[in-house]
C-alpha cells in the first residue's frame, strides 16, 4: 500500500515477483471461514438458549451473558494454545466472531506478562483490540449523532 | 428453535466469509478488517437494519464483531431518546459493556493463569 | 584487501577453527537436527521470558564454539554478533556474560555473514589473532516484536516464513597450520536494495533482488564463474525468493546450476512442518552454516561454498508508516585449504 511512485525497475521486478508468489487459496479459505464461523455462532446460539431456559433471560437480554461466556471460552482456548491453531486454519472464521476480539485481548495480555502486570499486561492488552474499540465507539457516536439530529429536526 | 440454529450458522458463516474476503482479496490486516466490520455494524444499526437481522438469525448476528457496532449505536440512541443529544455520548456502553468487561477480566485472569506457548 | 567495487579477498586465509549451532524444539524436528550441538525442547529454555531464552542460545553457541576450538574466552579478542530484537539486546546480554570485547551488529537476517566478513577482515589484517562471530533468532521473541502475540489467532499466508529459533557461532583465527582446514577466502558486502515491496508476510519476495545484486557483484569483483563453487547457498529466501533470485541471475547472464543453488530456509525444516514458505531469521543462516554446511565441508562433501545471507531491514513502525522493505545481502566464501 505504499503511496510512493514505483520506478520502472521496481515495476518490472514486481511483475517477476508476482509470477512466483504463492497465491492465497481464497476459495478454500472462505469455505473454512464459513464453517468455523458458522459453528462458533451455532455454539453461541446454544449458549443463548441455555441462558434463556435455565436462567430466565429473555431473547433480548441473553445476549450479554452469552458474549461473556463466549469470551470465557476464548480465554481457555487461547490459554491452552489452541486458538492460534484454529486461527491459522479458519482465518476470519475465528477472528470475526466476538471470540476473536477476546482472543486478541487475552493473547496480548498473556504474552506481555513477562513485562509485568502494570506496564506489560496493562500497557499492551489492547494492542490489537484498540482499533476495534476506537472505531466502534466513534462510528457509533457519529451514526447516533446524525440520526438523533435528524430526529430532532423532524426530518425522520 | 431448529430454524434459528440453521440461520445462526449460515448468517454467522457468511459474515465471516466477508471478513475472509477482506483478508485475502482486499489484503487488509486483521485490525483494519475488524475495525471496518464494526463500523459497518454501526451504520447498519443506525439504519435500523441490524436488529431485524438479529431477530432472524440470532447468534449468527450477535456473535460476529459487527454486532458490537450495532449495540453501541443502540445504546447511544436509547439514551439520546431519554436524555437528549448528550445521551449519544453517555449511553453507548449501557448495552455493550459485557464484551469489553469480559475481555479485560478474562485477559487479566488469562495472564495470571497461562504462559504463551509460541 | 579490496577487490573490485565492494568485495574483500583474504590472502592470509583466516581459519574457521570451530563452529557450533544451537536450536529449539521446532528445529529439533527438522531435517538438520543431527547437525546441532544443543537442541532445546521448549521455547522458554528454563528462563522466564522469550528474550532471555534468546540470549541463552547465543551464549551457548558462542561458548560451545570456543570450547570446540579448544580455547577459553580469555583467548578471544573480539565478539561480533547480532540478532533481530530491538536494540539487539540478546546479543549484548550474551556479550555481557561471555565478557569478550564486543561489536554489536545489525543486518537483520544477513547478520551472520556481516559478522563473518568483518571477522575475516580483522583476522586477515592482523587486527586480532582470534575472534568469535555469530547470529541468532528466537521465533516467539520475534513474532512478539514484529507481528502478533504468539497465541493470537491470525492466519499466515502461504508467503509467510517461520523465524528459526537458533543460533550459530564460529571461532575465526590466524592459525598458521591451515592444511585441510576451513578458511574464508573472500567476502562481498551488499548494498541496500529496495524494489518497493511492502508486505511483511512476504520477506522472500522483498529480499531476492538484494541477493541477486550481491551475487552479481561478487562474481564481477572477483572475476569468477559460478562454477567455481560447489555450492551457493542463500540465507532465507525460501520458496518465494529463491526461485526469483535464480531467475534474476539468469537475466543478468549468470547461469547457476539449480542443483548447486540451495537456501538455508528451505533446508532446515521438513516438508510437513507448518512453515508456509520456509525458515527465516538471523539464526537461520547462522545455524545452518555453522552446523550442517560446515560439517558437510569437513566430511569432504564440498570444497568451496559461497554463503549469501539476506536481510529485510524493516521495523514494525516502518510498516505502519507505509514504508516499503529495503533489503541487503552479504556473501562470504569458504573453502577447504589444500
Amino acid at each position: 500500500m505504499a503511496k510512493k511512485n514505483k520506478s520502472p525497475e521496481q515495476k518490472r521486478y514486481q511483475q517477476i515477483e508476482q509470477k512466483h508468489e504463492l497465491k492465497r487459496p481464497v476459495v478454500k479459505n472462505c469455505i473454512k471461514a464459513f464453517f468455523v464461523g458458522g459453528t462458533i455462532c451455532l455454539i453461541g446460539q446454544a449458549v443463548m438458549y441455555f441462558y434463556m431456559y435455565f436462567f430466565h433471560f429473555t431473547e433480548q437480554t441473553s445476549g450479554n451473558p452469552t458474549v461473556a461466556t463466549m469470551i470465557f471460552f476464548a480465554m481457555l482456548l487461547t490459554g491452552f494454545g489452541v486458538y492460534d491453531k484454529i486461527g491459522q486454519f479458519a482465518g476470519a472464521g475465528s477472528a470475526v466472531p466476538i471470540t476473536g476480539f477476546g482472543n486478541s485481548v487475552i493473547s496480548a495480555a498473556i504474552e506481555h506478562r513477562t513485562e509485568g502486570f502494570v506496564l506489560g499486561v496493562g500497557g499492551n492488552m489492547f494492542k490489537l483490540a484498540g482499533s476495534v474499540i476506537l472505531f466502534g465507539v466513534f462510528s457509533a457516536f457519529v451514526v447516533a449523532l446524525i440520526k438523533t439530529l435528524l430526529q430532532i429536526w423532524g426530518i425522520i | 428453535m431448529l430454524p434459528m440454529f440453521f440461520w445462526a450458522f449460515v448468517i454467522g458463516g457468511l459474515i465471516c466469509v466477508i471478513g475472509q474476503i477482506m483478508f485475502d482479496v482486499i489484503k487488509l490486516t486483521p485490525g483494519h478488517t475488524m475495525s471496518t466490520l464494526v463500523v459497518i455494524g454501526a451504520i447498519l444499526g443506525g439504519l435500523g437494519w441490524y436488529d431485524p437481522l438479529i431477530d432472524f438469525a440470532g447468534a449468527g448476528a450477535t456473535i460476529p464483531i459487527t454486532s458490537f457496532g450495532n449495540s453501541l449505536v443502540n445504546g447511544a440512541l436509547q439514551e439520546a431518546d431519554q436524555h437528549g443529544l448528550v445521551g449519544v455520548l453517555t449511553g453507548m456502553f449501557e448495552i455493550t459493556s459485557s464484551g469489553i468487561s469480559a475481555a479485560v477480566v478474562f485477559g487479566f485472569i488469562g495472564a495470571l493463569l497461562f504462559k504463551p506457548r509460541g | 584487501m579490496l577487490k573490485g567495487k565492494q568485495s574483500w579477498v583474504f590472502p592470509n586465509r583466516p581459519v574457521i577453527e570451530a563452529s557450533a549451532a544451537v536450536g529449539g524444539p521446532f528445529e529439533a524436528r527438522g531435517k538438520l537436527a543431527s547437525d546441532f550441538d544443543i537442541l532445546h525442547d521448549d521455547l522458554w529454555m528454563g528462563k522466564d521470558s522469550y528474550e532471555k531464552a534468546h540470549t541463552l542460545i547465543l551464549e551457548e553457541a558462542i561458548e560451545t564454539a570456543i570450547q570446540k576450538a579448544e580455547m577459553t574466552k580469555e583467548d578471544i579478542s573480539f565478539m561480533l554478533a547480532g540478532d533481530l530484537v530491538n536494540q539487539i539486546t540478546p546479543s549484548s546480554f550474551a556479550a555481557r556474560s561471555v565478557g569478550i570485547p564486543y561489536f554489536g551488529l545489525f543486518g537483520a537476517c544477513s547478520t551472520s555473514m556481516e559478522g563473518l566478513a568483518l571477522a575475516s577482515f580483522i583476522i586477515n589484517n592482523q587486527g586480532a589473532n582470534r575472534v568469535v562471530t555469530g547470529a541468532s533468532s528466537h521465533n516467539a521473541a520475534i513474532e512478539k516484536q514484529f507481528r502478533y502475540p504468539t497465541e493470537y489467532g491470525s492466519q499466515k499466508p502461504p508467503t509467510a516464513q517461520w523465524t528459526v529459533t537458533g543460533a550459530g557461532a564460529a571461532v575465526v583465527t590466524n592459525d598458521q597450520e591451515k592444511q585441510g582446514k576451513l578458511v574464508t577466502t573472500s567476502a562481498t558486502i551488499g548494498k541496500v536494495v529496495d524494489m518497493g515491496l511492502s508486505d511483511p508476510f512476504n520477506m522472500g519476495g522483498a529480499m531476492a533482488p538484494s541477493a541477486a545484486d550481491t551475487i552479481i557483484a561478487h562474481f564481477k569483483d572477483l572475476q569468477l564463474d559460478p562454477s567455481y563453487y560447489d555450492l551457493i547457498v542463500t540465507g532465507d529466501l525460501a520458496k518465494i525468493g529463491h526461485p526469483i533470485t535464480l531467475e534474476l541471475l539468469k537475466k543478468e547472464g549468470l547461469n547457476i546450476d539449480s542443483q548447486k543453488f540451495k537456501d538455508c530456509g528451505l533446508m532446515i525444516y521438513q516438508e510437513d512442518q507448518q512453515v508456509q514458505a520456509g525458515g527465516s531469521g538471523a539464526g537461520c543462516s547462522a545455524a545452518v552454516l555453522y552446523g550442517h554446511l560446515l560439517n558437510e565441508m569437513r566430511k569432504g562433501k564440498y570444497q568451496r561454498i559461497l554463503l549469501v545471507a539476506t536481510g529485510a531491514l524493516l521495523s514494525p513502525l516502518s510498516f505502519q508508516q507505509k514504508e516499503s522493505i529495503p533489503c541487503i545481502a552479504h556473501a562470504v566464501s569458504i573453502e577447504v585449504h589444500p
